[in-house]
């Protein structure tokens, strides 16, 4: 499965430059953030937080276990506005203060 | 004053005489030679956790667990029969490992009919007899009846899996467990089979990382820039204090109040945790686990402001029952005196909605970000404790009563351990 090439369904066109943050692990999403300025995490957060509840609303009609592709990425995609409200929300940095070198690896997880 | 009613004596660690007062030496966590003394009188000798029957689905299903403190690694296997049992990983024949995958350090998991070695292909049943041996007429007087894998003794409490290396343990694993085991059984672990799995490899004694997360004295300041500014100034000047502490031979637990699930105030909390409803503490919206009322073991102080439960089962098993029904379970498998490896699993109901999901999602990376902040701290920690400082003893308040046990604990066991193998017991 690709996680690069994400689209999101039609309603979500404006998140579609932030289709990069749609990625299925935690792994990945969190390599993401890591891998990010302030300023790219921050413009991120600033496009998909006001689309949250619109997203859950649209995400909710259907089965969590038959998500069509497009839906999927869009849960992929708020999966990762969580794992980016951390550095925005809080810490101004994108890894958690005083944790120096730190790692704390999902080892298991489950799919969407 | 305390906000939380203390016991008659005054403190929570006078309730426990044994335990002592006064400050306490950790080069029970700085000392190679120690450590051999712990596997051998604690990991060698304990119900140990390695998992749970949910990763044992059906016949045939199996995952290994390396356990390096005791000397071993244990491959755990359901049977055709159903029962699940552990062996020693490791072939009659040669010794080879015998169930491993790419990296043969590494755990694997997976489902088969019968387990074949890959160095010369003996195989043996999942109940653990040799079934086949290549070119057996090749062997002398091989009777393969002889040959079957090694043994562990293994059982389960509520769903989690126990073995013990010790093949003269007589204590089953329940009465093991005591009183505070006890407290525990009937609650629903089996509903929550939404799970989430992270690994650290920790540069700090096992004991260290198990102080860390048995008192919560530390987490207003460590965890201070986790809030958003005012909640942090608020939970600073209140300090912590815990409902109630329990402690039942080598176990013991923690009772916390839970304000945050959900807040008092809004505001307390990120934007994004009003919007999902869940944080630290859990997803808000607690789902339904036909749960009428707690087993008696939680809560055990009745308080309204309840909000979870840690207990710590001796050695390395800390399992936290939260108010909005889900769990969270701590290992930590030394591999040397001052480094180990680290597990946290987040249990929850599965999620039905994508917006359960998600508010699972923000708990289970709200947890990673604490625990990161806690391992890197542990590292400084151990690293002074080994310099050559003229610093020894350090002074534990009430609020580390577990901590102050668990190194009594760890202290005891060798003693008693090596009182019982030499009839003149090494010295400290």
């Amino acid at each position: 499965m690709t996680t690069t090439s994400a689209r999101l369904p039609a309603d979500f066109a404006d998140l579609e430059p932030y289709a990069g943050f749609a990625l299925a692990s935690e792994r990945e999403r969190y390599a993401k953030r890591i891998d990010s300025s302030m300023a790219e995490l921050q413009a991120f957060y600033d496009a998909a937080m006001p689309r949250l509840e619109a997203a859950i609303a649209y995400l909710d009609r259907f089965s969590l276990d038959a998500l069509a592709d497009d839906a999927k990425h869009l849960l992929w995609l708020y999966c990762a506005l969580v794992t980016v409200s951390f550095p925005v929300e809080v810490w101004r940095q994108p890894r958690v203060p005083d944790s120096g070198a730190a790692s704390f690896d999902a080892v298991f997880e489950p799919a969407i | 004053m305390p906000h939380f009613t203390k016991p008659a004596e005054g403190s929570w660690t006078e309730h426990y005489p044994e335990l002592g007062t006064e400050p306490v030496s950790y080069a029970d966590s700085t000392s190679p030679e120690f450590y051999e003394r712990e596997r051998a009188a604690i990991f060698g000798r304990t119900w140990l956790n390695v998992g749970r029957v949910e990763q044992l689905a059906r016949a045939g299903s199996y995952f290994t667990k390396e356990l390096d403190a005791a000397g071993t690694s244990v491959v755990v296997v359901r049977g055709m029969d159903g029962e699940v049992r552990a062996f020693h990983n490791i072939c009659r024949h040669r010794g080879n490992k015998l169930v491993w995958t790419d990296f043969p350090s590494e755990e694997t998991s997976g489902a088969c009919r019968q387990f074949t070695c890959k160095y010369h292909g003996w195989r043996y049943s999942l109940e653990g007899e040799l079934n086949f041996v290549q070119q057996e007429q090749e062997f002398f007087d091989l009777d393969k009846a002889d040959y079957p894998l090694a043994s562990v003794q293994c059982e389960i409490w509520e769903g989690f899996i126990f073995v013990n290396v010790d093949a003269s343990n007589a204590t089953p694993l329940r009465e093991y467990l005591g009183e505070l085991g006890k407290g525990l059984e009937g609650y629903p672990f089996h509903e929550m089979t939404q799970v989430h799995k992270y690994r650290a490899e920790i540069g700090a004694n096992w004991k260290l990382f198990i102080d860390a997360f048995t008192e919560f004295y530390h987490a207003p300041v460590l965890h201070a820039k986790q809030s958003v500014s005012a909640e942090s100034a608020k939970v600073q000047e209140h300090g912590y204090e815990a409902l109630a502490y329990g402690i039942d031979g080598p176990h013991g637990m923690v009772s916390s109040w839970g304000g945050m699930s959900p807040p008092k105030d809004l505001n307390m909390v990120k934007p994004i945790e009003r919007v999902l409803r869940s944080g630290l503490f859990g997803p808000w919206d607690a789902p339904d686990i036909g749960l009428d009322e707690l087993p008696p073991g939680l809560n055990p102080s009745s308080h309204k402001a309840w909000g979870l439960d840690s207990f710590l089962f001796f050695p390395n098993f800390m399992l936290l029952i939260w108010k909005p029904n889900w769990v969270l379970t701590y290992h930590y498998w030394p591999t040397s005196y001052n480094t180990h490896i680290f597990e946290g699993a987040c249990y929850f109901v599965p999620p039905e909605t994508a917006r359960e999901r998600l508010a699972q999602e923000l708990a289970v990376v709200t947890f990673k970000e604490y625990a990161l902040q806690d391992g890197n701290t542990l590292e400084a920690t151990q690293t002074m404790l080994e310099s050559r400082t003229p610093v020894e003893t350090f002074p534990l308040n009430d609020q580390e009563i577990l901590l102050r046990h668990l190194h009594h604990t760890a202290r005891s066991y060798v003693a008693t351990f090596e009182a019982q193998t030499h009839p003149t017991p090494a010295s400290a």
